[in-house]
C-alpha cells in the first residue's frame, strides 16, 4: 500500500524547509525536530511535565512526514507500543520524566533483552517521586544505568544547550540502530525548558544509521556482537521474547548457559564499543592541577566558572561527558592523570561522581546541588578556587 | 449464525469418532530439540501423532508437543485459531501474534507460526497498538489470559476498545492465576477458594467481555472451549472485523482452577461450562440475578465506527496534502512534479 510515511522525497523537503528557518526554541522542541529530522516515524507517550513539550512537537510534526504519533493511556502502553513499532519497521521513540521514567523501566529491560532500537528521552525533574514537578535535576543518572532489573548495558547521552538537543538526538537514533538497544537521551529540566537559537541540519547532509537486516533464516538473536534484524512482515516467522532465548528467539529459561552466552553478549556489544560511543568534551592542559567534570545544564555555569578562574591565574581545566553510559573511562582518566582534584557538581546527591571516583586517581570532590535550582558559576568559582589551594 | 449451542453429547461423539481412526503410530516431529530427549526410555508408548496432522503446517513443530498441562483449554484455543486461519486462507506472514506474560500467552507462542512479540505482563495490547499502526496492513492478534489482560492489563484493554484500532483479542477466561500457581484473579467467582482466597474469595468478578463493549469494541463475543465451533466462527468474525475485536474465550483450568475449587476433572469443568452457558437471544429478558452463575455467550456486540488506523492516515493525508498548498512557490513545483512521477 502506498502510505504517506514512504514518500521520503516529500519529507526532504519539508525538512530542507524546517532547516532553511531560524529557530529560536526549548530544548525539549530542539530535541523533537532532531527526532523528526533522525527519521523517527512514531512516538508513543503521554503528558507529563517538563517533557511534554516534546510530544506537542512531535503530534504537529509527524504528520507533516509521514509519521505516527500516539497519546497512550500512560507511560506503560508508551514504551511498549514504541517497542512494538520498532519491530514492525519504525524508528520510534517516546518522551517522559523521572515518573514515567520509572514506569518505562520493566520494558526498557524488555528492549534491551529482545535488542530493540529506541529511543527513551527522559527530561529529568526534580525527584523522588512526584519531588518538585516543574523543576530541574539530574537525579535519573543511575536510574537510566540501572533502573530495569537484571544484568544490562544501556547508552545514554546528556545534552548540555538546545542545539546540542537537536544534534544528540540524531546520534540517539544513529546509535539505537548500530548498537540494536534502547538509547536513553537524559536531558534535564533546565535544557529542555531553556530557549536558545537552534540551526537544524539540511537532510541530505545527514548520513542515518540504516537498519541491518537479517535474511530470512538468519538467527536475529545470535553471532558474537550485534545481530542483524528482521522485521514483521518480512516473512521470517520471528520470534521475539524477554524470557532468555536461543538465537532463533526461541525461549530456552532453564539451561544456564544459553543465559550466560546471551547476556554476556548484549553486555559485551556495548562494553566493547565503549570507546566508539563515548563522547567527551576534554579541555585539560597538562600543567593544570584542578579539573571540573560536569554534564547537561551543570556544564554550562562549570564552564563559565573554569573561564573566569583561567582568567583569574588559576590553571583548571574543564571535562564534560556528553555520553554519560557508557561511561568514557579511558578518556577520562587520560584527562585526570596530572590532576590533584577535580571537581564534580551535580544537580543530585552524588550519583555520577561515584563513577568518576572508580575510575580516576586524584581526590574527586562532590558538588552536589538539589532544590531545583541550577549551580551558579560563582558557586563553582569558589569551590574552584578552594580546591586550588595548595596544589 | 449458529444459535443452538453445542450438542451435549459431542464429547462421547468425537471419541467415536476417535475409536474409527486407524493410523500408524508415530513419534512427533520435534526438529533438533526433543524436549523429551533423554527422559523417555526406549519402551515408552509412541507420543501421540502430530506429524500427519493437515493444521501442522501452522505450527512450530520444534516445540511440539505443547507444555500445556493434561486437560488444560489452552490446546483448544489453538486448535480452533489455526482452524480459523486455514478457513479463512490468511497467509501466516501477514499475521504477528502478540501475547503476554501467561499459560494462556503460550497458545500463539511459540506454537503458532508466524511472527511473534511475546511481551511483559499485561502490556500486549499496547505492544501490538504500535505494531498495527506500522503495519496498518498485517493481521495483529492478541491471544492472553485474564490475568494479563484484565488484571495488570485492564486499562489497555479498555482504552484499545476505546481507540477502536483493528486489533484482534482472543481472551482465554480461566478464571484463575495458573502459570504461578493458583492465585485469585479479577475474574474468579465470587466465594471460590484459590490459593490466594483459601476460605473464599469476597471480592467480585469482572465480566470482561461485557466491560469491552462498553467501552467501544466494534465486535465482542463471548464463548467457551466447549463450544468450539461456535468459537471458530467467532474468531474468524473477530478477525475479519474492522475495528476492535475481542472474544472471551472461558476456558478449563483443571490443574490451577481445579487444585482448589475440587473442578480437577477437565470434563466435570467442561460439562460445567456448558451447563451454566445461555445463548444471549435467549438471556434476554432475565433478570440480573437469574444470570448470576450463567455464561451468556454470543455475540454481544457488533458496530461500526471509524477505525483508528484509518484516522490516522486521514490525518497524515490531509496534512501533506495542506502543507504542499502552503508550501513556497518552487517548493510546491518539486512536490507536484514528485506527484506526477508517482
Amino acid at each position: 500500500m502506498n502510505r504517506p510515511a514512504e514518500n521520503r522525497q516529500f519529507t526532504d523537503l519539508y525538512l530542507a524547509r524546517l532547516a532553511g528557518q531560524e529557530h529560536f526554541i526549548q530544548g525539549d522542541e530542539a530535541a523533537a525536530l532532531g527526532a523528526v529530522f533522525a527519521g523517527c516515524n512514531f512516538f508513543g507517550g503521554y503528558p507529563i511535565t517538563p517533557a511534554s513539550e516534546v510530544a506537542e512537537v512531535m503530534a504537529r510534526e509527524l504528520p507533516s512526514v509521514g509519521g505516527y504519533y500516539v497519546q497512550f493511556e500512560d507511560e506503560l502502553a508508551s514504551i511498549s507500543a514504541v517497542i512494538g513499532a520498532a519491530w514492525a519497521g519504525a524508528r520510534s521513540m517516546t518522551a517522559t520524566s523521572g515518573p514515567g521514567f520509572s514506569l518505562m523501566q520493566e520494558n526498557i529491560g524488555y528492549a534491551c533483552m529482545t535488542e530493540t532500537p529506541c529511543v527513551i528521552v527522559d527530561v529529568q525533574r526534580s525527584g523522588p517521586s512526584t519531588g518538585q514537578a516543574t523543576l530541574p535535576a539530574q537525579g535519573d543518572v543511575m536510574q537510566a544505568r540501572w533502573g530495569t532489573h537484571g544484568d544490562h548495558e544501556i547508552i545514554a547521552l546528556a545534552p548540555s544547550s538546545a542545539q546540542e538537543c537537536a544534534d544528540l538526538m540524531i546520534r540517539c537514533f544513529d546509535l539505537a540502530e548500530e548498537y540494536r538497544t534502547p538509547v536513553i537521551f537524559l536531558m534535564d529540566g533546565e535544557i529542555g525548558h531553556l530557549r536558545e537559537r537552534v540551526v537544524l541540519p539540511q537532510p541530505d547532509t545527514i548520513e542515518r544509521a540504516v537498519r541491518r537486516k537479517a535474511a530470512v533464516g538468519e538467527p536475529v538473536f545470535g553471532g558474537e556482537t550485534v545481530p542483524p534484524m528482521l522485521e514483521f512482515g518480512d516473512g521470517g516467522n520471528v520470534h521475539v521474547t524477554g524470557s532468555t532465548h536461543l538465537e532463533d528467539g526461541l525461549r530456552d529459561v532453564q539451561t544456564a548457559e544459553v543465559h550466560d552466552r546471551l547476556v554476556r553478549r548484549l553486555v559485551a556489544k556495548i562494553e566493547r564499543a565503549r570507546n566508539e560511543i563515548a563522547q567527551v568534551d576534554v579541555d585539560v592542559e597538562d600543567d593544570a592541577s584542578v579539573a571540573v567534570l560536569a554534564y547537561g545544564a551543570t556544564a554550562r555555569p562549570a564552564k563559565g566558572a573554569v573561564l573566569r578562574a583561567r582568567a583569574e591565574g588559576h590553571r583548571v581545566g574543564f571535562i564534560r561527558p556528553v555520553t554519560i553510559w557508557p561511561f568514557s573511562i579511558d578518556e577520562i582518566q587520560r584527562a585526570c592523570s596530572n590532576l590533584k582534584r577535580l571537581l564534580v557538581p551535580e544537580m543530585n546527591l552524588g550519583q555520577l561522581v561515584r563513577e568518576v571516583e572508580r575510575h580516576v586517581d586524584c581526590e574527586v570532590v562532590p558538588l552536589s546541588k538539589i532544590g531545583g535550582v541550577v549551580h551558579t558559576s560563582s558557586e563553582i568559582l569558589s569551590a574552584i578556587t578552594e580546591a586550588d589551594k595548595g596544589c | 449464525m449458529l444459535k443452538r449451542l453445542a450438542d451435549p453429547e459431542f464429547f462421547e461423539a468425537l471419541t467415536a469418532v476417535n475409536a474409527d481412526r486407524d493410523e500408524p503410530p508415530l513419534r512427533p516431529v520435534y526438529g533438533t530439540r526433543d524436549p523429551l530427549a533423554g527422559l523417555v526410555a526406549d519402551d515408552a508408548p509412541a507420543a501421540p501423532r502430530t506429524s500427519h496432522h493437515r493444521l501442522l503446517k501452522y505450527l512450530r513443530r520444534e516445540v511440539l508437543p505443547t507444555t500445556f498441562c493434561v486437560g488444560c483449554g489452552g490446546g483448544t484455543v489453538l486448535n480452533a485459531f489455526a482452524h480459523a486461519v486455514d478457513e479463512m486462507r490468511i497467509d501466516p506472514k501477514g499475521i504477528v501474534c502478540v501475547t503476554g506474560i501467561g499459560c494462556s500467552s503460550w497458545i500463539p507462542s511459540p506454537y503458532f507460526l508466524c511472527d511473534t512479540l511475546h511481551t511483559t505482563h499485561g502490556r500486549a495490547i499496547a505492544f501490538a497498538t504500535g505494531v498495527k499502526v506500522m503495519r496498518p496492513d498485517m493481521k495483529v492478534i492478541i491471544i492472553a489470559g485474564d490475568g494479563d489482560l484484565a488484571g495488570i492489563g485492564g486499562n489497555h484493554l479498555i482504552h484499545a476498545a476505546r481507540r477502536n484500532l483493528d486489533l484482534t483479542v482472543f481472551l482465554v477466561n480461566n478464571f484463575i492465576y495458573g502459570m504461578t500457581g493458583g492465585q485469585v484473579s479479577p475474574t474468579t467467582p465470587f466465594g471460590a477458594k484459590t490459593t490466594t482466597t483459601p476460605y473464599k474469595n469476597v471480592e467480585h468478578p469482572f465480566k470482561i467481555a461485557d466491560i469491552v463493549a462498553a467501552a467501544g469494541g466494534s465486535y465482542v463475543a463471548r464463548w467457551t472451549t466447549y463450544h468450539v465451533f461456535q468459537l471458530m466462527e467467532s474468531m474468524q468474525n473477530a478477525i475479519d472485523k474492522k475495528g476492535f475485536s475481542f472474544v472471551e474465550i472461558i476456558s478449563q483450568c483443571p490443574v490451577s482452577f481445579g487444585k482448589m475449587t475440587g473442578m480437577g476433572d477437565p470434563v466435570v469443568q467442561l460439562k460445567d461450562l456448558r451447563d451454566r452457558s445461555i445463548h444471549i437471544d435467549d438471556a434476554k429478558g432475565l433478570t440480573e440475578d437469574e444470570l448470576e452463575h450463567r455464561f451468556v455467550v454470543g455475540k454481544l456486540v457488533e458496530r461500526k465506527r471509524a477505525e483508528f488506523g484509518d484516522g490516522l492516515q486521514e490525518l497524515i493525508a490531509n496534512r501533506r496534502e495542506s502543507l504542499s498548498e502552503e508550501l513556497d512557490g518552487g517548493l510546491r513545483q518539486d512536490t507536484s512534479a514528485l506527484e506526477t512521477g508517482r
